[in-house]
């Protein structure tokens, strides 16, 4: 039932809102609405109950193994979001001057150079509200480097064909013709497609490293050497930055620019689908073209917001203030309490994590994508196999693992492997998590020989059975709207 | 180890399973060249306590002053339920519903906050929400000049009564696709945007008009006749609303004769802290004919394999892990926990309920404006009718006023002269439903008291 089904006409929670009914405002009438917006009435309780109620129809990391590729759903620890929770940085307005947010400028500081760190960059902008956002801003930096050297003739982005849908959505919204790039059979960039592909159009490459096939890009210098030599910059996406956190830094790969997905590498809340945050860094050529805003240290050990006036090259400002400031505390925070040898360990364990499950499936027989390579902190099954054997798909593994209490790893991405699972354990999952997870696979294995139809009719256990998603694009419902005579008029 | 709950014995073991002798070969694909060895330049280790400590520090130094700025950013009361919901597991620590069977809590808090914005706005869909209000307006720009099929045009009619920081984020977001911002400026005594002034630019059709209600400044447009030039010129119109003033005002698709074409705005002041200007959620809604050119998620309700009511992700194919370089947006990951705290606040106060609040802050700023503007030299701008902003004007220099009011514990209001110069020593001052009238005559004497020794 929705929350305005709830609703009956009269019933309030009038705690809620100032008690007496100040005298309305004088406004022109013609500038009012006439009746009422069609919003619940209910009773607190019915508000926490419903919303109660709601949120346990979810899995989540807290409550389920999420193993969800390219995601990065790590536990998120409680302390990052109750030290970000702080009234003192709550109630803080973005346009209250510096002096009166010296702490939070300080957090922001140092993660900032955190960043710089882990990447090996040579600056940082925190402003980017989530990764998408910071592809946006790097593919920008690159159209601005090469028109601040008058080679506006640069159009062509490179795209591996296993990238994220979002590094070419990135790149048309800059204004960027996209060229996609093939991969070997090994799972590494075509090396000589991407030659060929090289020339005077070219603006760039989006790489991911390792890449969302599950395993380091082995070639990565030597593209680094083809794109720069044709004149091109490397950007780094950071989705799969957990993978190696510590172990290999991007600007070492010879990458120009790269985005840092917070919420996955810094296990902060993906919240239902964000708030995320995701900050860019770069090279000391690049610096001029950061995002605003920046936190600047001052001479006399204060800190400051650099902002369009202090940075006319930048390009430009991404949200109205500085970015999901909440996200970034809590990152800071998850930073200072791994500290340097904690961050480290985390590609270790994720790595340690993945490779385990798959030498697990392995053995069991699952096909892996690309069986003669190291996983790295993610890797691919492809159920192609089990599909022509028995007739079950991808959807219906993924489906009937949520009957067995797991969320389906990654399905149908990345696009160029047929029937494919993603699977990204985390360093945070135990052992006996992870044999769980194998089991319950091994088991809807033997279920596909079994009993086929019980993978097609999954799930069994949630709250609804297989939603049609032909049904909702069809007969379009999106919103709920009174029937006749429920709108009360004010 | 912080989070990792391997213990020795099972390292030992998960090496054996998979056939390696130590973690460190794990990395053998990695050319050893690029090796890092440690992390210098990441501090060591805090525990939770000394992290607790050291941020209870930081949070001392940063104690608030008493608010009087709105400018974008509104700060209102919470309900104690709001966050406690948004704050559970299930909420905060799952991610966007891929997979629908096991985020219907999630998809239907998306469906509910889209219902409850179709309401506000008197538009037909709404999406599940993008970054914030600013980088909302730049997609609605960039989603009315694919939508808008009556002209070729990529001119946007953007008011200089709109925002500065959403002009320029606007600017960020499309210039790179040739879109030209045609600016509009505002009548300087009313300190509306006029007809007059859309039809001075001598353009005979153009892809979009953007219409802010209330504008910058707090004052009202005449949206009515705004819409009906835009319409007759071939564009679509972009309305730019605080959701908590659609309480009172009249809802984007009721104005002039066709409604508005899109609205967005700043889901803000409805739940979500200041927090130094994020995380906040932008929301945009549109009439059902641009559906399909809607960027960022969308919710749907649909049935199971039994015919029972439940929800997904729908049109996807606008999207793109779909659609890749020819999707709607770049935008995956939204502001979902902030539409989770908005949905929740809206439930809790219903329309009466918003309507007091809305109501509370116009009796607010009005009784802070006509106090302050009871000191010499300080006065309205502009005559126009107002929501719950106010430009006054002051008789010295901005800046130092303003930090002494600072040094009082008072932040005073947003300096208009770096952006508008015209103004002359000007601020723009809210007092929400939060400001007692103590506080406001605390601000009146301090202001008084400055102005005095000043002069």
């Amino acid at each position: 039932m929705l929350i305005q089904e709830r609703s009956r006409p009269g019933r309030r929670a009038p705690t809620q809102a100032p008690l007496q009914t100040p005298k309305l405002p004088d406004l022109p009438s013609h500038l009012c609405r006439t009746q009422r917006p069609a919003l619940p009435e209910v009773s607190e309780l019915e508000v926490m109950r419903h919303y109660t109620g709601l949120s346990q129809k979810n899995f989540s990391i807290d409550t389920h193994c999420y193993p969800l590729g390219s995601c990065t759903m790590k536990y998120n620890p409680r302390v990052c979001h109750a030290l970000a929770m702080l009234p003192a940085f709550l109630s803080r307005h973005p346009l209250a001057p510096a002096e009166q947010g010296q702490g939070l400028l300080a957090c922001l500081y140092e993660l900032q150079e955190i960043l710089k760190a882990v990447t090996g960059m040579d600056a940082v902008s925190l402003a980017p509200a989530a990764g998408a956002q910071g592809e946006l801003a790097g593919v920008l930096m690159i159209r601005a480097y090469h028109r601040g050297r008058g080679e506006s003739q640069r159009t062509e982005i490179l795209i591996p064909d296993a990238a994220h849908g979002t590094n070419p959505a990135s790149a048309a919204m800059a204004g960027f013709q996209v060229r996609e790039i093939p991969t070997g059979p090994d799972g590494d960039v075509d090396l000589a497609a991407l030659r060929s592909a090289l020339g005077p159009k070219t603006a760039g490459i989006m790489l991911t490293n390792p890449s969302t096939l599950g395993v380091f890009e082995r070639n990565i210098r030597a593209i680094a050497e083809a794109v720069h030599g044709a004149g091109g910059l490397l950007y780094y996406d950071g989705a799969n930055l957990n993978g190696i956190l510590g172990q290999v830094r991007p600007a070492d790969m010879g990458f120009d620019i790269v985005h840092v997905n917070l919420h996955k590498t810094f296990a902060t809340p993906h919240g239902g689908g964000g708030p995320g945050a995701g900050p860019v860094g770069v090279r000391a050529q690049l610096a001029p073209y950061l995002p605003v805003p920046l936190v600047e240290r001052t001479a006399d050990d204060g800190y400051r917001w650099l902002t369009e006036s202090d940075r006319p090259q930048s390009i430009g400002r991404l949200t109205a203030f500085g970015g999901n400031i909440g996200i970034l505390l809590r990152a800071y925070v998850y930073a200072r309490l791994l500290g340097r040898q904690g961050l480290s360990r985390v590609a270790e364990f994720a790595t340690l994590n993945a490779n385990y499950l798959l030498a697990r499936l392995r053995s069991a027989g699952f096909t892996l994508a690309y069986p003669t390579r190291r996983a790295s902190h993610e890797f691919i099954l492809t159920l192609k196999p089990e599909a022509r054997a028995f007739g079950v798909s991808t959807a219906d593994v993924a489906k009937r693992l949520l009957d067995y209490g797991y969320h389906a790893p990654t399905t149908y991405f990345p696009l160029l492997v047929p029937e494919c699972l993603l699977i990204e354990p985390t360093e945070t999952e135990s052992k006996q998590t992870l044999d769980g997870l194998a089991e319950a696979l091994i088991a809807i294995r033997r279920e596909c020989v079994e009993n086929p139809e019980l993978l097609h009719n999954a799930p069994h256990h949630l709250p609804v059975s297989r939603l049609d998603e032909v049904h909702a694009a069809r007969q379009l419902d999106l919103a709920w709207r009174p029937t006749v005579g429920e709108g009360s008029h004010g | 180890m912080p989070f990792i709950p391997h213990t020795p014995e099972e390292i030992i073991e998960m090496l054996a399973t998979i056939g390696v002798s130590s973690i460190e070969e794990l990395f053998d694909e990695i050319p050893a060249e690029l090796r890092l060895k440690g992390l210098a330049g990441v501090p060591e280790a805090l525990s939770e306590l000394e992290v607790t400590q050291l941020m209870q520090a930081r949070a001392r130094a940063d104690q608030p002053l008493i608010n009087f700025i709105g400018a974008g950013a509104y700060e209102h009361h919470i309900p104690a339920v709001v966050w406690q919901l948004a704050s559970r597991g299930e909420f905060y620590s799952a991610y966007t519903p891929y997979q629908a069977e096991a985020s219907q809590g999630t998809l239907q808090v998306l469906y509910e906050f889209q219902s409850m914005m179709v309401a506000l706005t008197g538009l037909d869909a709404a999406n599940a929400s993008l970054y914030d209000g600013a980088s909302a307006l730049a997609e609605a720009v960039l989603m009315a000049v694919r939508a808008n099929r009556q002209t070729r045009s990529d001119q946007i009619l953007i008011p200089r009564a709109l925002h500065p920081a959403y002009r320029r984020v606007v600017r960020t977001l499309t210039e790179p696709q040739g879109i030209e911002l045609i600016e509009i400026p505002y009548d300087r005594k009313t300190g509306q945007t006029q007809v007059e002034a859309l039809a001075a630019t001598g353009i005979e059709e153009c892809a979009a008009v953007v219409i802010n209600q209330p504008n910058f400044f707090g004052v009202l447009e005449e949206v009515d006749a705004l819409t009906d030039w835009a319409h007759a010129h071939q564009a679509l119109v972009i309305a730019v609303v605080n959701p908590l003033s659609l309480a009172l005002l009249k809802p984007p698709g009721e104005w002039g004769n066709r409604g508005a074409d899109i609205a967005c705005g700043e889901a803000q002041p409805l739940g979500m802290p200041l927090s130094s200007g994020g995380p906040y959620a932008g929301f945009m809604c549109c009439k059902l004919g641009h559906v399909r050119q809607l960027p960022g998620r969308i919710a749907g309700r649909t049935i199971d394999r039994a015919g029972r009511s439940g929800f997904t992700l729908t049109l996807q194919a606008r999207e793109q892990h779909i659609r890749r370089g020819k999707a709607t947006s770049n935008i995956c990951t939204n502001q979902g926990l902030m539409v989770t705290a908005a949905t929740i606040y809206l439930a809790l106060l219903g329309a009466e309920g918003l309507a007091r609040v809305a109501a509370a802050c116009c009796a607010n700023t009005s009784l802070l404006a006509e106090r302050l503007s009871a000191i010499p030299g300080v006065g309205p701008c502009f005559t126009g009718p107002c929501f719950h902003e106010r430009v006054l004007h002051l008789p010295v220099a901005v800046p130092v006023v303003l930090e002494t009011l600072a040094a009082e514990g008072i932040l005073g209001g947003f300096d208009l002269n770096p952006d508008y110069p015209e103004l002359g020593a000007a601020i723009l001052v809210c007092a929400t439903e939060l400001r007692t009238p103590e506080e406001i005559e605390r601000y009146a004497q301090c202001l008084q008291a400055i102005l005095a020794s000043q002069s």
